[in-house]
């Protein structure tokens, strides 16, 4: 993990001192709402319906067990005692004040944490494949290049007042774990011919009420060019993007209305003048970034699979959905589900936080990963402490066997929390969840992405969700849009409206219905997905409203 | 409003001229984009100083051949969240080199100034005059920078971690 240097702790330090005295010019009415706002929302505060939201940025997902242990403290001792992990590699804690907040900003601060650029219209926080320095099929660890983009973003003088916010997300350049096809900026690592790592770059992703994917702009970026090309990118976005209409503001649209041609004929005139620049990546400061994220000290494991040990189904269900293939032998990723049954989807409890921290200490070198599906992940655990640590998680309701399975729901707070919701969306996942529990089944049907947004806002991906629900309002009835076929992987698609939208309670036969129509037509191995892909829209749709007919 | 340069607070001679407004017969005058551009030739004639003052969405580089004309460029803020100026600023400077003042035109308060003066600027505007007076605390309250900006063309991060 990336260790701070006496800058960077002295960076988030003088943040929290500064943020104290622009809260106390807020109270004493020297800074009005207006001028606050923009200065709040980049350290990451929102006013919502009931009190402050604090976005805390945990940079490309990687948590330390003393960083979660802190987290959970806060959550104690300013909230309720449990947070909220989000599709944006971040944790929002719902009900604080704002008097709290500085010192909750230097608390997060003497564990090298901050949430300087969580919100606001700046360069957010960097997201990358959470399972980066795992992974087998990697070509460089993203971190690497997110703590760089991290460092170069982080109060960055000319880009922080932007027309929108803008998020950039690295991939390892294998699968796609980190839906870099919606980002403003996606970058997905990849190796010329010459043996050379560089960046194939991806811009103008995005999902909220216009979802685009990203188009590429270079194939190839060498490395040493990954700051200077970044910022080419950003000023001509900081001169031409639409600031007359909020809506239209993100680059997504800047690359729709002039093209993806002209934008990157904008992009390399401006690069050409600043690619040697002071911004060139020197060799020995990538060297240095790099040593933070040495592999930790793995061990030769002589111990017998666990398969043989234990014959708990639970155990051999759970395996096959939150273990997955590491690159060392002997070892597994293994993704905690915060999908239990009957709670919000990302939400955690300071308790599990706590445990969480210790199962992390015990068996994956003191390091948790936030997914953006609202799962953390164990990034490096021995095989054969899978079982035990398989029960220690059981015993504080982390140990769901649902990763990537239909109940494993994206969800955002929606009209629970937000102020910009037009739905609920919590409750309808919760009875998605409450339809789908049967283990068995959940198995047979296989991987089933199902994404609930409670606005246009798409805080949730529905646009990218194998199946995505869309809460909307009219004349004050709630109801919700259905979409199949989305992915927000390497082979990333918006999802297909399926017809009118539907009431909230009927959303379970919905997914039931699908479910069915997918069970039905499905060739060997085929995932949902991937029948959508082959059959189209119409066998569901047909199923979906000829059932609404019949009733 | 006051006018801080380097971080003083000074009597600002300058007066901006509307489009309309008949050039003075002295002192200092900034006149808009559109007046330059339709009388550009009287302007030169009259050998005077001369303020240029742009808004909004504004190609610098349309002007970088006209930059010797002017000793002030004033780039205008009509909200902290419009950050075009910085860009703006930063190209001015850097890319075309305009070496007269750079006045960034507000209301602005302390909470920007840094970066104002990170990416070019050497005039400030403040909304008034308990802003401009907490310019070297304001300046002083984050000192850590970790992007190369005209005051350090280097990467300053780098720097340390080459020590
Ligand atoms: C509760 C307070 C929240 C507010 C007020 C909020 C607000 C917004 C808004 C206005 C957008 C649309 C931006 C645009 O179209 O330009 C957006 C997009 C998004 N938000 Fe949120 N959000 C909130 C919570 C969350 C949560 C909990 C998550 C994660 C679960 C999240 C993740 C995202 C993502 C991934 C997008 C899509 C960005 C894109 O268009 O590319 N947000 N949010
Ligand atoms: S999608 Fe809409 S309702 Fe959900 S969190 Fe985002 S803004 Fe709020």
């Amino acid at each position: 993990m990336y260790t701070y240097q006496a800058q960077d702790q002295l960076l988030v330090d003088q943040r929290a001192a500064q943020f104290q005295e622009q809260v106390e010019r807020r109270f004493e009415g020297a800074l009005n709402e207006d001028e606050f706002r923009p200065l709040r929302l980049q350290n990451g505060l929102y006013q919502e319906m009931h009190a402050y939201m604090l976005r805390i940025n945990i940079p490309y997902g990687t948590l330390s067990s003393r960083q979660l242990r802190k987290l959970a403290d806060i959550s104690r001792t300013f909230d309720k005692g449990y947070g909220h992990f989000t599709t944006r590699q971040n944790l929002q804690l719902n009900w604080l004040s704002l008097k709290d907040t500085p010192a909750i900003l230097a608390e997060l601060a003497t564990v090298e944490m901050h949430a300087i650029q969580s919100s606001g219209s700046c360069i957010r926080n960097v997201t990358a494949d959470h399972f980066a320095g795992a992974a087998a099929d990697e070509i460089d660890d993203p971190r690497i290049w997110a703590e760089i983009v991290r460092q170069w973003s982080t109060l960055h003088p000319e880009f922080a007042f932007l027309p929108r916010k803008f998020k950039i997300a690295v991939s390892g350049g294998g699968k796609d774990r980190a839906a870099t096809a919606v980002h403003d900026i996606g970058l997905k690592l990849v190796r010329n011919d010459d043996g050379q790592i560089g960046f194939e770059v991806m811009v103008g992703g995005g999902l909220g009420r216009t979802p685009m994917l990203g188009k590429v702009i270079r194939e190839f970026l060498p490395s040493d060019h990954l700051l200077s090309y970044l910022e080419a990118i950003l000023r001509v976005y900081n001169q031409l993007g639409r600031r007359d209409n909020k809506y239209k503001a993100r680059i997504k649209i800047m690359v729709h209305e002039l093209g993806a041609e002209v934008v990157r004929d904008l992009v390399e005139d401006e690069w050409l003048a600043t690619r040697d620049s002071g911004l060139k990546l020197p060799q020995s400061e990538v060297s240095r970034i790099r040593d933070n994220f040495q592999p930790p000290a793995f061990e030769v494991v002589d111990a017998p699979d666990p398969d043989h040990q234990v014959q708990e189904p639970g155990f051999i269900d759970w395996q096959r959905t939150n273990v997955h293939a590491h690159k060392q032998p002997g070892y597994n990723i293994v993704t905690v589900s915060l999908k239990a049954f009957g709670i919000a989807p990302g939400d955690a409890s300071a308790e599990q936080m706590y445990v969480l921290a210790n199962l992390a200490d015990a068996y994956s070198f003191g390091e948790i990963r936030v997914s953006h599906e609202q799962n953390l992940i164990l990034p490096h655990v021995r095989r054969d402490h899978l079982p035990a640590l398989w029960q220690s998680l059981q015993r504080v309701g982390l140990g769901t066997a649902n990763a990537g399975l239909a109940t494993d729901i994206i969800s955002c707070p929606g009209m629970d929390f937000c102020t910009l919701a037009s739905a609920r969306s919590i409750p309808v996942s919760l009875a998605i969840t409450e339809r789908l529990d049967d283990l068995k089944r959940l198995h047979d049907i296989g991987e089933l992405k199902i994404k609930i947004s409670g606005c246009v806002n798409a805080c949730a991906h529905h646009h990218v969700g194998h199946i995505g629900i869309l809460g909307l309002e009219k004349k004050g009835e709630e109801f919700y849009q259905v979409t199949v076929g989305g992915r927000a992987d390497e082979e990333a698609a918006i999802g297909q409206v399926v017809g009118p939208g539907f009431a909230g309670h009927e959303i379970p036969d919905v997914i039931e219905n699908l479910i069915a129509v997918y069970l039905d037509v499905r060739k060997n191995g085929e995932l949902f997905v991937d029948t959508v892909k082959r059959l189209g829209t119409s066998p569901f749709k047909e199923s979906l409203y000829a059932h609404s007919e019949t009733r | 409003m006051p006018i801080l340069k380097h971080g003083e607070i000074i009597i600002d001679d300058w007066q901006n001229l509307a489009d309309d407004e008949v050039l003075p017969e002295e002192g200092l005058a900034i006149v808009s984009l559109a007046r330059w551009q339709t009388d550009r030739d009287q302007l030169i004639n009259a050998r005077r100083p001369l303020g240029l003052r742009l808004t909004g969405k504004v190609d610098v580089s349309e002007i970088a051949a006209d930059l010797d004309h002017f000793d002030l460029v004033a780039v205008s803020f009509p909200g902290i969240a419009d950050g075009r100026g910085y860009s703006q600023a930063r190209l001015l400077r850097q890319r075309f080199g305009f070496t007269g003042e750079l006045r960034a035109t507000g209301p602005l308060v302390r909470d920007v100034f840094a970066a104002l003066e990170r990416v070019g600027f050497d005039a400030i505007e403040a909304r008034d005059q308990a802003e401009a007076e907490a310019w070297s605390v304001a300046v002083g309250r984050i000192t850590v920078r970790l992007q190369s900006d005209i005051t350090a063309p280097e990467m300053s991060s780098f720097q340390t971690a080459a020590e």
